[in-house]
């Protein structure tokens, strides 16, 4: 078969060596929605954990069951230990689930004035930013993973974190939200709110700012006086603690790119999952950040590789015509489940192995699809082993 | 499975939504591909940027302009259009303002950035605002239609399950930034549309776990914000291939199944061995356990007291013509 000849050519993704590598201190679980990306970022930390890492799981928005496997029945932004699992190589595990707007608030506590902290805080704007804003999931992410990173470093109490990502739009807005939020905050219109009396001093400004006038004008006509009088003091009072929030993105930034982190980018055997992937991979490649491979998840695996699906379905409608025994009507169907199964296989291989050619050299392993749902340790232990089966 | 009468026939606005992952872009375009074929002028959009549509139906990149997109022989046709916040705030602003050049300097001056990203809620009323005029545009082109609605219906593929709610609660978004003005305006415009009988939110589920929960959830949320709720359709249903019994006959007795399916396999002369046979058992078995979790997921959907529809898991993807495979199993099930 000419894919088996092709698979010959790729790299096998080895999550086991990549978990077993001491250099390696953050684990870093993105894609697309609906992937199975925190199943895989809690598959790898429990075996991180049973391979005697002391590791941390910030989960995103995990499923109940899921996260009940974890023992995380509430979202309190602080992790909490996992029991149940084997700790004889001298691992630990702990879970948590992000709580974006805590976050959010902490952030704010901590840079601003208690006063200042209080106005933000009450400020209408900052209700939609701190739970609406586009990017602000994958900001307080970045954050969060910033502050573990910290402890960690301080108090020694992990030496793996692993992080799933927010369900975004686009796998790629994870890269992009620090940035996004700190060019938001840094954009000139927001500058001239703020400062108008300034921004009219200079008399090259001078010709902008009518223009700027101009907008504030229309933007009030638009929205109404009090909402932009309400966006100039949520503003302004943001402004007091933005070189914090720019340092800090800044900074979280960096440690992604050291060569500390891993990567790992899950996609599905689709289409939309796939090139997902790939613009994801290509954009790491681009940031220079480091890329551990890419795990296609949830394939279809055959466990009679042998028969080809064309020839099941001969079969099946033989022995459709003939009805030659008690049984014919059960090898029929077992036989039609066969040729189904095929054919999805050959698709998904199919799309596989035109990502792999896009993309020469990129580590990738395929995890089989479960027929179950993870409901507890022992299901995400299983998962553990297909991502790292030889 | 043919009802008298399509449920959802006096609907103009098809909102669809789904956790990520359970393709309601692909239910978005086989909708309203199924009112295209039924001879309508129909609308679909997107308001997330992805080009779903585009790469749905293998045309170019949509744009802020409607396309169209595919023509039917009946008569029916369909236009794409992938909505663009910040034309849609110069359409806006012309409309209401008739400020060609002060929209530029919005622009220039960074306010566009700003209007549309410190205030969600205004984004999503530009991006619904868009598509509430579409749905509400009367023609003025050709004579014998001269007045009469531009679309018979208009698709949107709206955001996940996730956001969708407040997506669509454009006015308790509004009402923390605006409380008077005219953006409060449109935004109860628009509410009041969304909230009539002739528009539906359809949710589209896969029957696991997590997209049944975030159904459930999203019903509930859009019963409380009083959006009017349409279908459940339940994409990539694995067609059960082996009877009940047949499952488990094989679950109680595998060495005698092995034999027997041999001995039928060797009548049509398929070359076995020990390993395929057990293969095939084993593939019959997860495909038991499959099944078995889609019938307690599908149970949870079918409690939520609203119409269901069921679409086909396609073995060979939805590139090619599986869309119009879906589209005519919604026609099929009397969806519309």
């Amino acid at each position: 078969m000419a894919a088996a000849n092709a698979k010959d050519t790729r790299t096998k993704l080895d999550l086991d060596a990549l978990l077993h590598d001491p250099q390696t201190r953050i684990i870093v679980c993105c894609g697309a929605g609906g992937v199975g990306k925190t199943t895989v970022a809690a598959a790898l930390g429990l075996r991180g954990a049973e391979l005697g890492r002391r590791v941390v799981v910030l989960t995103i928005d995990p499923a109940r069951r899921l996260a009940q496997s974890l023992g995380l029945s509430e979202l309190d932004n602080t992790p909490r230990p996992v029991v149940g699992f084997d700790t004889t190589s001298g691992g630990s595990l702990d879970a948590m689930m992000l709580d974006m707007k805590r976050t959010f608030d902490e952030v704010v506590e901590a840079h601003a004035t208690p006063e200042k902290a209080e106005q933000i805080l009450a400020n209408p704007f900052y209700e939609a930013v701190s739970s609406s804003f586009a990017g602000t999931q994958e900001y307080m992410a970045m954050e969060k993973l910033g502050q573990l990173r910290t402890r960690a470093a301080k108090d020694d109490t992990w030496d793996l974190i692993v992080v799933d990502t927010p369900p975004s739009r686009s796998a790629l807005d994870f890269l992009d939200a620090p940035k996004r939020l700190g060019s938001f905050l840094d954009g000139r219109f927001i500058r001239l709110l703020m400062a108008p009396a300034k921004a009219g001093g200079r008399a090259y400004l001078k010709v902008f700012s009518t223009g700027v006038n101009m907008a504030t004008t229309v933007m009030s006509k638009i929205l109404g006086g009090q909402v932009l009088q309400d966006a100039q003091t949520f503003v302004a009072a943001l402004d007091t603690m933005f070189g914090g929030f720019r340092e800090r993105a800044d900074k979280t930034y960096a440690l992604l790119k050291n060569p500390e982190t891993a990567f790992v980018v899950v996609a599905a055997p689709e289409r939309d999952a796939l090139r997902e992937a790939s613009f994801f991979v290509d954009r790491l490649d681009e940031e220079g950040m480091p890329l551990a491979g890419v795990v296609v998840n949830r394939i279809q695996r055959l466990a009679a590789p042998t028969l080809s699906g064309a020839r099941a379905l001969a079969a099946a409608e033989q022995l459709a015509e003939s009805a030659s025994s008690e049984t014919a009507p059960l090898t029929e169907g077992l036989l039609r489940l066969h040729a189904n199964l095929a054919k999805t296989a050959e698709r998904q291989e199919g799309l596989a192995l035109r990502f792999t050619a896009g993309h020469p050299g990129i580590p990738v392993v395929e995890v089989p699809a479960a027929a179950q749902d993870i409901h507890d340790l022992e299901g995400l232990r299983e998962v553990g082993q297909a991502l790292t089966a030889p | 499975m043919t009802p008298a009468s399509p449920s959802h026939a006096g609907v103009r606005l098809h909102i669809v939504t789904g956790k990520g992952g359970t393709g309601k872009t692909t239910v978005a375009a086989a909708l309203a591909l199924a009112l295209a074929r039924q001879g309508k002028r129909v609308l679909l959009a997107e308001v997330e940027e992805r080009q779903g549509i585009s790469q749905t139906f293998d045309v170019p990149p949509l744009g802020h302009e409607e396309t169209r997109i595919v023509h039917e022989r009946g008569g029916g046709e369909l236009y794409g259009m992938s909505v663009d916040v910040r034309e849609s705030l110069m359409d806006y602003l012309q409309k209401f303002y008739k400020l060609g050049r002060a929209g530029t300097v919005l622009e220039k001056a960074g306010a566009v950035d700003f209007a549309t990203t410190v205030a969600p809620g205004l984004r999503d009323v530009l991006l619904i605002g868009k598509v509430y005029e579409a749905a509400g545009r009367r023609h003025t082109g050709r004579h014998h239609d001269r007045g009469g609605p531009a679309y018979d219906a208009v698709v949107l593929d709206a955001p996940p399950t996730g956001r969708v709610v407040r997506f669509l609660n454009v006015n308790a978004e509004v009402a923390d930034v605006a409380k008077v003005g005219p953006i409060r305006t449109q935004a109860d415009s628009i509410t009041r549309m969304l909230r009539s009988h002739t528009t539906a939110v359809h949710v589209v589920s896969l029957l696991e776990e997590m997209p049944v929960q975030e159904t459930v959830d999203a019903l509930a949320d859009l019963t409380a914000a009083s959006l009017p709720l349409g279908a459940i359709v339940i994409n990539q249903v694995h067609a059960p291939l082996l009877e009940e019994a047949e499952l488990a006959s094989v679950a109680s007795d595998p060495d005698d199944v092995a034999a027997a399916v041999t001995a039928d396999l060797k009548s049509v002369s398929v070359r076995t061995s020990a390993a395929m046979v057990a293969g095939l058992l084993e593939q019959a078995a997860e495909h038991a356990d499959r099944v078995a979790l889609q019938q307690e997921q599908e149970a949870i959907l079918l409690d939520q007291g609203r119409q269901v529809y069921r679409l086909p898991l396609l073995p060979e993807g939805t590139d090619t013509g599986g869309i119009r495979v879906l589209a005519d199993a919604l026609t099929e099930q009397g969806m519309i």
